[in-house]
């Protein structure tokens, strides 16, 4: 303790270590306590929503947290990978419900699921382009219209997304004669692409290149005169996190089996900045916790007895609103991260 | 070197024609055309607002040019972009020292040694090669004892010799150091003296811009005299410090 008292910055890192050790104990505990209590079906269906956050938040912080670009505008990927699975794999007969109809084209899910992801890819080059001029609050803004934009087309594009009415009838995942009806084999498939995704994002971060990201994060200009092409690399990572986000969404289509553009506003795409914040820039354990909370808290905050079911939607918001503002006052860095915005 | 201009020779490195850079009505730099020694360190005196950091600026890329031209090495640019800059053989240090804050004082070295093509760079791990220099340039500059802080929590003077290091790193033949000397203590001071000299004896081009005339006077061999963006004289130290209009512009009579 005397050594402590005589290095205060020691004291503060040793005290830096016991939270993020505390918050890790914490959230996993919560989550396998509310597991056993709920039973199994539960946690399934927990652990589904969890994956597919999670997905969104690590490629989310591949983009905010490594290389300062603060969008708010990635809801916009997901939908885009949302409802290029939709649209191909979709079954219904539309025509029979006299509302907007598109063509059925009936694509088992893996042909689609690359769909998602490409298509996501290549509209966030051509949106990459353009924000590439842009940095620091402006591209917030910018990101700000992105996710105003897609979510303007998912509605009034009536030929092809059905509007307000939504899509039906998006396909499960099919394996030769075995299909993932089953809620587990999808949280298993899920799973395996949130490892896939997690595995690529940390491969990229340890590279050279994921160096070069936190470098350009730091100042872009310095690391342009050190002989890089900085437009170059923050597109590349915006292309990257954005297919990833492209995954999740066809993910998310094929879990729900419908979609309308309501999953794709605005406030989620700021939910999932909050989600990625609160773990922590810069670090993909951190939003894995970050996701992890925020779906615990989403789904937590209907068994609490004193608050009618009607208010669980905005009370969440709340808590979430209150947790992010304690912890930029107490620990801006987020839960486990190293890095301030 | 086989390739240099007829015109210029051998003897120069780095020139310009006529360059001229303006913020709003104010002329930086306003028309000016030096021509810099590949051997032994130059450095740029003026008054304050003389020019001098946007000359480094403009030879860097890190501002674009007005008009005229940067000669490298036999070869001319209109335009310099920042990233090619050190493809032509040039990299720098900044005024207001500028280091990737939030990573560490190890991190801030290998960033600048590591594959510069986006491809390659995503595959490309920590190389043993590259490991040996940056640990070579650290202990050079006197920082391998702080490797794994965050450049942010270093000392003022430590993040300078970073600085200097980060550009050391950097294998080029021209070195521009904008005021590598302000705010140093005398122990810094020599340290980062001592890696300058070494770099000249090298056989590297050292430019530097300094406010301490007694620092120049014994570092640099070429001296390069600016007043309101334009050149007022350039030459041997002693003879350029000596002239008139020198003492004029340091004295404001």
């Amino acid at each position: 303790m005397r050594e402590l008292a005589r290095n205060p910055r020691a004291a503060l890192r040793l005290t830096g270590g016991n939270i993020e050790l505390w918050a890790n104990l914490l959230v996993i505990s919560w989550a396998v306590a509310f597991m056993l209590w709920q039973g199994v079906g539960f946690a399934i269906t927990l652990g589904t929503v969890f994956a597919i956050w999670a997905i969104l938040s690590v490629s989310l912080n591949l983009v905010v947290g490594f290389s300062g670009l603060l969008s708010i505008g990635h809801i916009g990927f997901f939908g885009i990978g949302a409802y290029a699975m939709a649209i191909l794999t979709s079954d219904a007969s539309y025509e029979q419900l006299r509302t907007e109809a598109i063509p059925t084209l009936g694509w088992p899910f893996f042909a689609a699921l690359p769909v998602s992801v490409a298509l996501a890819g290549l509209v966030a080059i051509l949106v990459g382009i353009v924000f590439n001029r842009f940095r620091d609050d402006i591209y917030v803004l910018v990101s700000f219209g992105f996710a105003i934009i897609s979510f303007n087309v998912f509605l009034n594009w009536r030929a092809l997304t059905r509007g307000a009415f939504g899509i039906h009838e998006i396909s499960r995942p099919e394996i030769g004669g075995w299909a993932f009806d089953g809620d587990l084999a999808f949280l298993a498939l899920v799973v395996v692409f949130l490892a896939a995704v997690m595995l690529v994002s940390w491969f990229i971060v340890t590279s050279s290149f994921g160096r070069v990201l936190t470098a350009i994060r730091e100042d872009e200009q310095a690391a342009s005169v050190f002989g890089y092409r900085v437009t170059h690399y923050k597109l590349a990572i915006w292309v990257i996190s954005a297919m990833m986000a492209g995954l999740a969404g066809g993910l998310f289509a094929s879990w729900t089996s419908f979609i309308d553009p309501n999953s794709f506003i605005l406030l989620e795409s700021i939910l999932l900045v909050s989600i990625v914040i609160l773990g922590g820039l810069a670090t993909i354990w951190g939003s894995l916790l970050g996701a992890m909370t925020f779906v615990l808290l989403e789904e937590g905050m209907r068994f609490l007895p004193f608050l009618p079911n009607e208010y669980v939607g905005q009370a969440r918001q709340v808590v979430l609103g209150i947790l992010l503002v304690l912890l930029m006052l107490f620990r801006p860095q987020g839960l486990v991260g190293r890095f301030k915005l | 070197m086989t390739a240099a201009p007829a015109n210029s020779g051998d003897y120069y490195i780095l020139e310009t024609e006529e360059i001229s850079k303006h913020f709003g009505a104010v002329a930086a730099v306003d028309g000016l055309s030096i021509a810099i020694p590949r051997q032994g360190m130059t450095s740029i005196v003026g008054p304050n607002g003389s020019g001098k950091s946007t000359l480094v600026n403009l030879l860097s890329g890190t501002l674009p040019l007005d008009g005229g031209m940067v000669i490298i090495d036999g070869v001319g640019l209109k335009l310099v972009k920042a990233y090619e800059t050190p493809a032509h053989g040039i990299t720098r240090t900044f005024q207001e020292v500028r280091l990737f804050n939030q990573i560490t004082v190890w991190d801030n070295i290998m960033v600048v040694l590591t594959n510069r093509s986006l491809f390659p760079a995503m595959l490309e791990r920590a190389k043993p090669r590259y490991r040996e220099q940056a640990q070579r340039i650290l202990e050079n500059v006197g920082m391998w004892e702080k490797r794994d802080s965050l450049a942010m929590d270093l000392s003022y003077g430590q993040r300078k010799l970073l600085e200097i290091g980060r550009a050391l790193a950097v294998d080029v033949n021209i070195y521009l150091f904008d005021e590598p000397f302000a705010g140093l203590f005398p122990q810094m001071l020599e340290r980062v003296k001592d890696i300058m000299k070494a770099m000249r004896d090298d056989g590297r081009t050292v430019i530097f811009i300094s406010h301490n005339m007694d620092i120049v006077r014994e570092m640099s061999d070429h001296l390069i005299v600016l007043d309101s963006g334009k050149l007022l004289t350039a030459g041997e130290v002693e003879d350029a410090l000596n002239q008139e209009e020198v003492i004029a512009a340091y004295l404001g009579a």
